[in-house]
């Protein structure tokens, strides 16, 4: 049955993207972009992935529709054509195309024990996780402690992402300026403003359970702070940029990245002052055991923090600048 | 039964995608993100129960939450070109 | 009890199926914008509800029947909510219901 639902997913999937090249019109485009995650997440999830699909789910539910609209509204709706077709392009892709399909002949098949990404580091992951940290997300373990390092990377390219977006668009959050039309948001539609204020403090908690519950289940930094986010930016939607600014500066917005960002690696050189390697968190605390979970929760924090708040400097960034 | 259910969710999924390649117009392809969105979640609801990953259901549980959002940023959109084109 | 109960969650998720179905289809052959948007609506409200109801008649009073509780209230919430942002934004852009005229 797996193989059905995943076959069919895939189908849609294809087809889904290959609408999304097709399409003249941009607006259609965000909107089959929208289809294409919904279906990933799917996809992830009929897979087992459930940490994957949870942020895919985070992410392309609300956040990156509302930020390729907002970027929309600085543009043109519908795509210029461009010139004549480069053919020496479409023949390299072609060829590149050709190389890969090639190359999955020699795939190992899905779920095929003795492929190789089972046999290298993975069972020593899953029969030390137990045994180090002692917490059942496996996933959670080997992103924020067998591999911290990558993560911490991660965290910063969200930072430069941020200050990439600032730079490009101005962001000043909108404080310099007059600002020529108050925006009113969906004040005026009374249904949206009911749900949405009903549903604002169950999305904020939801995305607290995510964070702190990522050793336990599905979830973690990268997923709350996108769950957080969004709720944020309903807020933003239905009361106003002004507003939504208001409750939450844009100058709070940047130093929750630099502090997310800062604490993920204060805890490493926390670590080393404590006489241990950078990001070893054993040391944190007498029981190793404990000490790693003590870093593990830690760094998670970090990157909630950084994740929520670049999402939001990014939204308000172009949101900016639409008026 | 679960696996009668997830089958009518996929198919209703593939109509809806159907819509979304058909349009006409932007709002059908709205409708069928909305229909596409809704679904997933029905979907993720379902596949929980029928390999027994209760634990899963947080997904469904952040669809159903935030996934209005992104519809609600549609309407946003139109009504600031609405005011846009006004004089 | 477990007997009836599975009885119960068939015709429920059965039931929610077949709406799924109706409405996928309606959305795909009516001929207006509002049409199709009533008929969408049908599977986020009536289909939703049977599917989840049957998966909670299954669940019981376990943390993962609170889960599908609590997914059924969100639902029943915010689909409606979406059905109006959408009919609003597309009132707005000057689609009138009713005259079943393709909008351009």
């Amino acid at each position: 049955m797996i193989t059905v639902f995943g076959i069919f997913l895939l189908s849609l999937l294809v087809i889904t993207a290959l609408a999304i090249v097709q399409t003249r019109n941009l607006f259609v485009a965000v909107m089959l972009a929208a289809i294409f995650s919904l279906l990933m997440a799917a996809n992830f999830f009929i897979l087992d992935a459930a940490d994957v699909a949870l942020t895919e789910a985070a992410v392309g539910a609300g956040v990156t529709t509302v930020i390729l609209l907002s970027a929309l509204a600085l543009t043109a709706e519908r795509e210029k054509r461009s010139g004549s077709i480069r053919w020496i392009s479409v023949a390299v892709v072609a060829v590149t195309v050709l190389i890969l399909i090639y190359a999955t002949f020699d795939k190992p098949a899905l779920g095929d024990p003795d492929a190789p990404v089972h046999q290298h580091v993975a069972p020593w992951y899953l029969e030390k996780t137990p045994v180090f940290m002692d917490i059942p997300n496996v996933v959670t373990a080997v992103l924020a402690s067998f591999r911290g390092y990558d993560t911490l990377g991660e965290v910063f390219v969200v930072f430069v992402a941020m200050v990439g977006v600032l730079f490009v668009l101005g962001g000043d959050g909108g404080r310099s300026g007059p600002i020529t039309t108050p925006d009113p948001g969906l004040r005026h539609h009374l249904i949206p403003k009911v749900v949405g204020r009903l549903l604002l403090p169950f999305i904020i908690l939801f995305g607290l359970y995510v964070q702190f519950h990522g050793e336990y289940g599905p979830g973690g930094g990268f997923q709350a702070g996108a769950i957080i986010a969004t709720g944020l930016i309903l807020h933003a939607l239905l009361e106003g940029e002004q507003a939504a600014l208001r409750s939450v500066p844009a100058g709070a917005m940047q130093a929750l990245v630099v502090a997310g960002a800062s604490l993920y690696g204060g805890v490493g050189v926390a670590c080393m002052l404590l006489g241990g390697s950078f990001l070893d968190y054993s040391v944190l605390h007498p029981d190793p055991v404990t000490g790693r979970q003590i870093g593990i929760i830690a760094i998670e924090l970090g990157v909630g923090m950084a994740v929520c708040g670049a999402l939001l400097s990014i939204f308000h960034a172009f949101a900016a600048r639409e008026h | 039964m679960y696996t009668a259910a997830a089958l009518a969710i996929l198919v209703t999924m593939g109509l809806a995608l159907v819509r979304a390649l058909l349009g006409p117009g932007v709002y059908d392809r709205v409708l069928a993100v909305n229909m596409l969105g809704t679904k997933t979640t029905l979907l993720l609801a379902v596949v929980a129960f029928l390999y027994g990953w209760p634990d899963f259901l947080d997904l469904a549980l952040a669809y159903a939450l935030i996934n209005f959002v992104g519809v609600l940023a549609v309407l946003e959109f139109f009504q600031n070109r609405a005011r846009a084109d006004e004089p | 009890m477990t007997l009836i109960l599975d009885l119960a969650s068939w015709i429920l998720l059965v039931g929610g199926g077949a709406f799924l179905l109706i409405g996928g289809l309606g959305a795909l052959r009516f001929q207006t914008l509002y049409a199709r948007m009533h008929a969408a609506s049908l599977t986020d409200s009536i289909g939703t509800l049977l599917v989840l109801l049957g998966i909670l008649l299954q669940a019981g009073w376990t943390l993962a029947g609170a889960k599908i509780a609590a997914i059924l209230i969100f639902m029943m919430l915010t689909g409606p909510t979406a059905s109006y942002a959408l009919a609003n934004a597309a009132y707005l852009s000057g689609i009138r219901p009713g005259t079943g005229d393709e909008e351009p």
